[in-house]
């Protein structure tokens, strides 16, 4: 991290430290962010290249690269890589530590050594996960929802695995109670809820969904260990134990955990689309509510993911009810958006594009989510493509994609320096198409009864797979040119400087890259967060 | 670094209480389990809870509630400025934990020895409830005793910050949220004692 | 909601709610002694909430916090009665 030939200013220089050990024992929020930013969009890349390589071996059938053992191995090291070392703690861990107490108007957050001891919990969890690959009888292959019975029986290593989980767990758990304790106590004069951004109140609630449901996951991982290590046999049939007790468990977490993924990746949409449009955000009250709204509600629904499981009818139909009432604060963000867009002065550069993008692939992942939320179509659907297709509309074309807007509306303001607009806008262009190319055609296949986790299939599926995997390699060019046009910008491009596009929120009103303590005088706050008309005066 | 140090004791305690909600949430998991299972098996888990001592149960019910008194005590005794006494009241309140952990012992040795044991062979011979009750009798309890020896180690060390000096009145928050730790740790005892051994 | 200052819980209101804890900690153990078949575990389970209502109102000081970290603790509590009782949809009527 050492940038020799020009200093960069700001928090990059103002400590007077550098080296590693400035970087991973500092407990300010920019750097801790930084950490997280590489280490989960390293991971991220990780996973990109086993998605790669399951791709390719669903481009012909039978075997192509992989026999059946590996394929299971790679799906599940895919998931897990991407889950628990990527998107849960990538939006919260990066971007909401280097922005959101920035945007509050605070020196740090609340707890700045708990912070750094996350990170460490974080990279701690995730060496342990990687361990599990390379050890013991070879990589877990029980899917990244390691469900029993065969997560308790099968040979591979499954508990090391489970058990970096847990850490990561404990990490996410310490993040939401210092972002809460953050919103909470360090808000700076004037600055209101009603003033908060919408990424901070889409990080509030992601924070709560962090301390209510994480600790469930953990138990469950606990639990795992205990049936593997023990022989507890609380979820073992033979001796009385209940497997679907295991499936209400793992999802009474992860079911609202889609939501830790997904809620501060819709904040960040609502900061950038008022910017680029510049107008005040429509419906500020209404979005900021339905990001609670979105973390209650979700917190009903896990049983949707039981529906073929042998669960009770009755609890079908609870579940499938409650489930289509999470589409209705999700709706109110989409017409918000679009009604901010509405008049707009639109400027359609790079991270407006991304969140452009961000909406249209989020509504299509969102109702193909009804389809699956209603017990009767899911049954035909369930463990499809067409659910593979649907989720990573939403994880990659909602989370994915707006994390991409982020690095590109927020980067330049950390680095002090900037990317090249023209290879950002190609290698966006590439990214939409070669994403809807690769997963349009799983939701295709879906329908048409291909099934999820094998690394076969019929040969009547053969055209539609090998159009979907040259949509991987679109993709994959795409996210290569991105990324060699924000790490070349970034570390040698233009000096960026001010608020080029007139954002109204605090991070821009202060130096860039901002100094260590982000304010040199507390800050007094008097007006909205999107008031563009007050920031002119 | 060059801004005076924030201190807000407020916000620490309300970081406590966020994390004791963790707590709460990991043992309502187990709670769920045992609540569906009691549902399922009620005939196997009232056999099985009859091989639980209840007086020892009980005698632990005491000993922690003893040791909460304890620990509230000595936060009162800080805030008046008397560390002398806070010191003795965290000496008793961990002095009382060792208690519990050893009749906690006690009871896990006796069940070992009639060869009660997650996986034990007389469970897997036994009725299919009877397996699932002491397994979820050992986690629960297990779990619970892993943070009541966590909790004691937290207030050996907060006491030796006391003996220092460095936790006195007004500034206290750290004790103050140790002890909270503590009653986590009582509370949820407050609920094992009676669904494992006194309503089966 | 800015709860600076402390108060001091006097000794002898805390020893109070200990006395209380043992009663209701005695009259537990008796009425479970009785047999009264499945108003036991609701009798036991409703005892162990008063019980718990003592810790944390006294012992836990929470009695002289304000709002905020009462209505938090409500969510809590909240969340996990729904996490319990929804899941009897499936338990009940499996």
């Amino acid at each position: 991290m050492t940038v020799s030939d020009h200093p960069r200013g700001g928090f990059w220089s103002d400590t007077g430290r550098s080296g590693l050990g400035s970087w991973i024992f500092s407990t300010d929020h920019k750097r801790i962010g930084l950490l997280y930013l590489f280490a989960t969009f390293g991971f991220f890349l990780v996973g990109v290249v086993l998605g790669l390589l399951l791709k390719f071996e669903l481009m012909t059938p039978g075997r192509t690269i992989m026999g059946a053992e590996a394929y299971n191995a790679v799906f599940t090291v895919h998931g897990v890589t991407m889950i628990f070392l990527f998107i849960l703690p990538g939006f919260p861990g990066a971007f909401g530590n280097l922005v959101m107490p920035i945007q509050v108007g605070a020196r740090d957050v609340a707890f700045p050594r708990l912070n750094l001891l996350s990170w460490w919990l974080y990279m701690g969890g995730a060496l342990i996960v990687l361990t599990s690959l390379f050890t013991g009888n070879g990589p877990p292959d029980t899917g990244w929802t390691f469900y029993v019975p065969f997560s308790a029986r099968t040979g591979t290593n499954v508990s090391l695995a489970v058990f970096g989980v847990f850490i990561i767990g404990f990490s996410a758990i310490l993040t939401g109670l210092n972002f809460i304790t953050t919103i909470h106590r360090l808000r700076a004069e004037g600055m209101t809820w009603g003033r908060l951004t919408l990424f901070t109140w889409s990080l509030y609630a992601t924070a709560w969904v962090q301390i209510l449901a994480t600790p469930i996951l953990a138990i469950t991982l606990v639990l795992i260990m205990a049936e593997r290590m023990l022989g507890t046999g609380l979820f073992d049939p033979g001796r009385g134990g209940d497997p679907l007790m295991y499936q209400h468990l793992f999802w009474i977490y992860s079911h609202p955990a889609v939501y830790i993924m997904i809620l501060p990746a819709m904040g960040a949409i609502s900061d950038i689309i008022p910017v680029f449009s510049r107008k005040p955000v429509f419906g500020y009250k209404m979005i900021a509510f339905s990001s609670i709204a979105i973390a209650a509600a979700g917190s009903l629904v896990w049983g949707h993911h039981m529906f073929t499981s042998g669960m009770s009818d009755r609890a079908v139909l609870v579940f499938s009810f409650l489930t289509f009432i999470v589409a209705i604060p999700s709706a109110i963000k989409v017409f918000n958006w679009v009604s901010t867009l509405y008049k707009g002065s639109i400027s359609l550069e790079a991270p407006m594009l991304f969140a452009l993008s961000f909406i249209i692939l989020f509504s299509i992942g969102g109702l193909t989510g009804l389809i699956l939320g209603a017990a009767a179509t899911d049954v035909h659907v369930h463990d499809t493509q067409f659910v593979v297709g649907h989720f990573h509309y939403v994880m990659f074309g909602g989370t994915g994609f707006a994390f991409f807007a982020a690095m590109h509306y927020w980067l330049p303001k950390f680095f002090g320096r900037r990317y090249r607009e023209k290879p950002a806008v190609i290698a966006w262009a590439l990214m939409f198409i070669g994403f809807n190319i690769l997963y349009f055609t799983m939701k295709v296949l879906g329908m048409k009864g291909m099934p999820r986790r094998y690394y076969d299939y019929l040969p009547e599926f053969a055209t539609l797979n090998l159009v979907s995997t040259i949509g991987s390699w679109i993709l994959a060019v795409g996210l290569v040119i991105m990324l060699v046009n924000l790490i070349r910008g970034l570390l040698r491009g233009e000096p960026f400087e001010g608020n080029p596009w007139g954002g109204a929120t605090l991070e821009w009103s202060i130096p860039t890259p901002p100094p260590t303590e982000n304010f040199a005088r507390e800050p007094v706050v008097t007006h909205g967060p999107y008031d563009f008309t007050a920031m002119k005066e | 670094m060059t801004h005076p140090v924030h201190k807000d004791d407020f916000g620490a305690k309300l970081g406590m209480w966020l994390f004791l909600f963790t707590e709460l949430l990991l043992f309502g998991g187990l709670f769920l389990l045992y609540a569906a299972y009691l549902h399922r098996y009620p005939r196997e888990f009232a056999a099985a809870g009859k091989e639980l001592d209840w007086m020892l149960g009980t005698a632990n019910t005491v000993i922690l509630l003893t040791s909460s008194l304890c620990a509230a005590m000595s936060v009162t005794a800080v805030q008046r400025g008397d560390n002398r006494r806070a010191l003795g009241l965290l000496g008793g309140t961990i002095l009382c934990a060792a208690g519990f952990l050893a009749i906690k012992y006690v009871e896990w040795g006796a069940k070992f020895g009639h060869g009660i044991y997650p996986g034990s062979e007389r469970l897997r011979g036994g009725a299919p409830g009877e397996s699932v009750f002491f397994s979820l009798y050992f986690m629960t309890t297990g779990i619970h005793g892993l943070h009541v020896l966590i909790g004691g180690g937290l207030l050996a060390w907060i006491a030796t910050r006391v003996r220092a000096g460095r936790v006195a009145a007004g500034n206290h928050v750290l004790l103050e949220n140790g002890a909270l730790y503590w009653h986590l740790v009582d509370l949820v005892w407050i609920f094992i004692f009676p669904l494992y051994y006194l309503v089966l | 909601m800015d709860e600076q200052q402390h108060t001091i819980v006097s000794y002898g209101t805390l020893t109070a709610a200990w006395i209380a804890l043992l009663f209701l900690t005695a009259l537990t153990v008796g009425i479970t002694r009785l047999d009264l078949g499945g108003y036991k575990v609701l009798g036991a389970l409703t005892i162990a909430c008063l019980k718990g209502g003592v810790v944390i109102a006294f012992f836990m000081q929470m009695r002289y916090e304000g709002r905020l970290l009462r209505w938090l603790l409500f969510v809590a509590l909240v969340t996990l009665a729904i996490f319990i009782g929804i899941t009897f949809f499936d338990v009940l009527y499996r």
